[in-house]
């Protein structure tokens, strides 16, 4: 090897949006530099300025066909902030948790059965032409069958909730725009049954995986970090719609806690650098070279202090056990934190199900107007931070949205870089399956590069290699 | 007062002397299509969405007086054609965003659209207005990037609340509607006009203000029957 090179992977797959991965590699064939490059823009943050209040957690939602319900309800919140209303009345806040669970259940479902079980199940060098949910299908019939129904089923909650399942209108200013019908309700309770045995099924799969496969996963992309999470007040539990903002380092000691998500800007700042559109943020006390922090299931699995489920509890036991109830790191340990989440879910669901609530009639609350409000969720990629300003006229003059990939943006490129060093360094010859690795650890965090860029699009990825003098000198493209 | 017939694509009509083509239809349960027409206000026939063949002629049936033996043409190939383009221009001149409009649902024009067939608007250039919302008012706002032009509301403002609240501006293809005023908040509209209720304007361009969203999917006006399915109906056979 006598001169540096480039390796681009583009586009990468099996993920939600449009990025490239960038390799340096210098003289010796040691990779030098490695970075996913978001390459969109959509510009959601300008152009909602000059809307109606109202009109928000409807547009807003358009950033993503897969999580939109976390978007409509990070936007909801903020503007329920904005016409006054501190508390819900309960139809409304349960109808919306509702909808909420339905969504993290199916997005959850959609990333591990869909994009990530090819790589696990076939192994992360397996054809490409394997590597796909079709192949899953047809080697595994019933756990295909599973995948869908599952994902069928959050997205019916969703529809139950918001009208319909991609992009629906639930959730207005103060409240919620129906309730739940008993026949509904009844047809849902019907599929739980299956649900929850299917979910304890899939956690069991992805955790004798990782128990199997313990030195690949503690060796893949795994080194500390911070982690951020929203927890619930008080308790500090988990809770997936609301709470205050947690940060716990690398061995699980609080940076700060129970933080007023309102404050977030005094909490976190946003880093920009020139060869992404998608920002860095990183936690002020500790500054940017070390403030850098991770979202996700797995931050949530190791910042919350519990579980108010028994059965996820009890599986997120099992999680923290493999790193002696320290924050656990491994990247691919995601995966098993996601399917904890989705038996969490589940479980949620039927509570809710059975709560009378869900059929009342009073479903909006009105307050005194202000003019500020933010609303932060833990959507199904992690932390998600909406932020507005709203004139006497009821028009947007400011937005910030910080969504989960954007908070991850550190962890997946020092990712990328772990298994580019790993995988590519002083090789030969770079073959599609070693390119594959990296792509394992971008699509081990569930990236949505659409929301992280405001950008719409399927997920191509790009491998380009450069010399020392940043020349392309080796070029790979995936379709999307 | 004399009665007398006419056909609607071979179907006898009853009338009387002083209907325009299209109340005569609307009473007999037949469904002819239109956007600037609105029961309780004066006839305007400039959408053209209502055109029929009558005798043979293309004209508004929302203007052109009934009489005795007529042969009325409504539901033709051609002339279903003739409306769909016209509504698709109506598409292309403004921003028609139907995922993010608070109108969606209770939209003429959207609903018109299905009616007709008009699976998407791919036809013409898109004009793409720029125009700012009026916000200006504390409980109405306007978006007059979806203004179709019709007109209803400046009949409505005029005719039933007495104040002339809307008007036209421009001639030809910039003619639009605009306010009495530097803004809304100069004219004296208020929330219980007329003009300003939901049955006035066809698209989202008079808002009312956060009423929007309240009527969940699936309860809206167009969710549950097409365009028209009202006046239907009515229709004997």
């Amino acid at each position: 090897m006598s001169e540096p090179r480039l390796i681009e992977i583009s586009p990468v797959t099996r993920v939600e949006g449009h990025g490239k991965v960038t390799i340096h590699l210098d003289a010796e064939g040691a990779v030098d530099e490695a970075r996913l490059h978001i390459v969109e823009f959509r510009g959601f943050e300008r152009f909602i300025r000059g809307r109606l209040l109202w009109e928000v957690p409807v547009i807003v939602q358009r950033l993503c066909g897969i999580c939109p319900v976390s978007h409509h309800l990070a936007a909801a919140k903020a503007m329920d902030m904005i016409v006054g209303v501190d508390e819900l009345p309960p139809t409304a806040e349960k109808m919306r948790r509702l909808m909420h669970y339905g969504q993290v259940m199916q997005s959850h479902v959609l990333h591990f059965f869909h994009l990530a079980s090819p790589d696990l199940l076939f192994g992360f060098q397996a054809p490409a032409e394997k590597r796909n949910i079709f192949e899953v299908i047809a080697e595994q019939p019933e756990l295909g069958r599973r995948a869908i129904l599952m994902r069928k089923f959050g997205q019916d909650i969703i529809e139950a909730t918001a009208g319909k399942k991609i992009h629906g209108t639930g959730a207005i200013p103060g409240g919620i725009n129906r309730n739940l019908p008993i026949e509904t309700r009844d047809a849902l309770l019907a599929q739980l049954g299956d649900m929850e045995t299917w979910a304890q099924d899939a956690l069991a799969l992805v955790r004798d995986y990782t128990l199997t496969n313990l030195d690949l996963v503690r060796g893949f992309a795994a080194f500390d970090s911070s982690y951020l999470s929203l927890v619930r007040t008080g308790d500090g539990a988990l809770d997936l719609y609301h709470g205050n903002l947690r940060a716990v380092d690398a061995e699980g000691g609080m940076i700060f806690d129970q933080a007023d998500y309102t404050r977030y800007h005094e909490l976190l700042v946003e880093d920009v650098r020139s060869w992404s559109y998608m920002k860095f943020p990183f936690i002020r006390s500790l500054g940017p070279g070390e403030g850098w922090y991770r979202v996700g299931p797995l931050a949530r699995m190791n910042a919350v202090d519990f579980i108010d489920t028994p059965l996820a509890e009890a599986a997120r036991q099992k999680l923290l056990a493999q790193n002696h109830g320290m924050p656990q790191h491994a990247v691919l340990a995601n995966h098993w934190a996601r399917l904890i989440e989705v038996l969490h879910c589940v479980e949620k669901i039927r509570t809710l199900l059975h709560d009378p609530d869900l059929q009342g009639t009073d479903l909006v609350a009105t307050g005194t107007r202000r003019q500020e409000g933010i609303g932060v969720i833990e959507a199904p990629r992690g932390n998600l931070i909406h932020h507005y300003e709203v004139d006497e006229n009821d028009q947007v003059t400011y937005c910030n949205l910080i969504v989960s990939t954007t908070h991850n943006n550190e962890g997946l490129n020092r990712a990328v870089k772990a298994v580019a060093v790993r995988a590519l360094s002083h090789q030969p010859t770079i073959t599609e399956g070693m390119l594959n690795e990296v792509e394992v650890a971008i699509r081990a965090y569930d990236p949505c590069l659409s929301c992280a860029t405001h950008a719409l699009g399927q997920m191509p990825l790009i491998v380009e290699i450069m010399d020392a003098a940043g020349t392309v000198i080796d070029h790979r493209t995936k379709d999307s | 007062m004399s009665a007398f017939r006419f056909t609607i694509d071979g179907v006898e009509i009853a009338a009387e002397e002083g209907q325009t083509i299209m109340e005569a239809a609307d009473e007999a349960g037949v469904y002819i299509p239109r956007l600037c027409d609105h029961e309780g206000l004066r006839h305007q026939g400039s959408c053209r969405v209502c055109t029929v063949k009558s005798d043979g002629r293309s004209v508004a049936a929302c203007t052109q007086p009934a009489a005795p033996g007529l042969v009325v043409e409504n539901e033709s190939a051609h002339i279903t054609k003739l409306r769909r383009d016209l509504v698709e221009m109506l598409f292309h001149e403004g921003n028609h965003l139907c995922p993010i409009c608070e109108a969606s649902g209770n939209c003429e024009l959207q609903a018109m659209a299905y009616r007709l067939d008009m699976t998407e608007p791919t036809k013409f250039p898109y004009l793409e207005p720029c125009r700012a919302v009026d916000a200006s008012h504390p409980d109405i706002a306007l978006d007059t990037n979806r203004c179709i032009a019709c007109g209803r509301c400046i009949r409505a403002s005029l005719d039933v609340d007495g104040k002339g609240v809307f008007g036209y501006i421009g001639r030809g293809i910039h003619r639009r509607v605009s306010v009495n005023g530097d803004n809304l908040a100069d004219t004296d509209a208020a929330i219980t006009d007329f003009a300003i209720s939901n049955e006035v304007c066809p698209v989202g361009c008079i808002i009312r203000k956060r009423e929007g969203f309240a009527t969940p999917i699936g309860e809206r006006e167009f969710d549950k029957a097409l365009i028209g399915q009202d006046i239907e109906a009515k229709r004997d056979d």
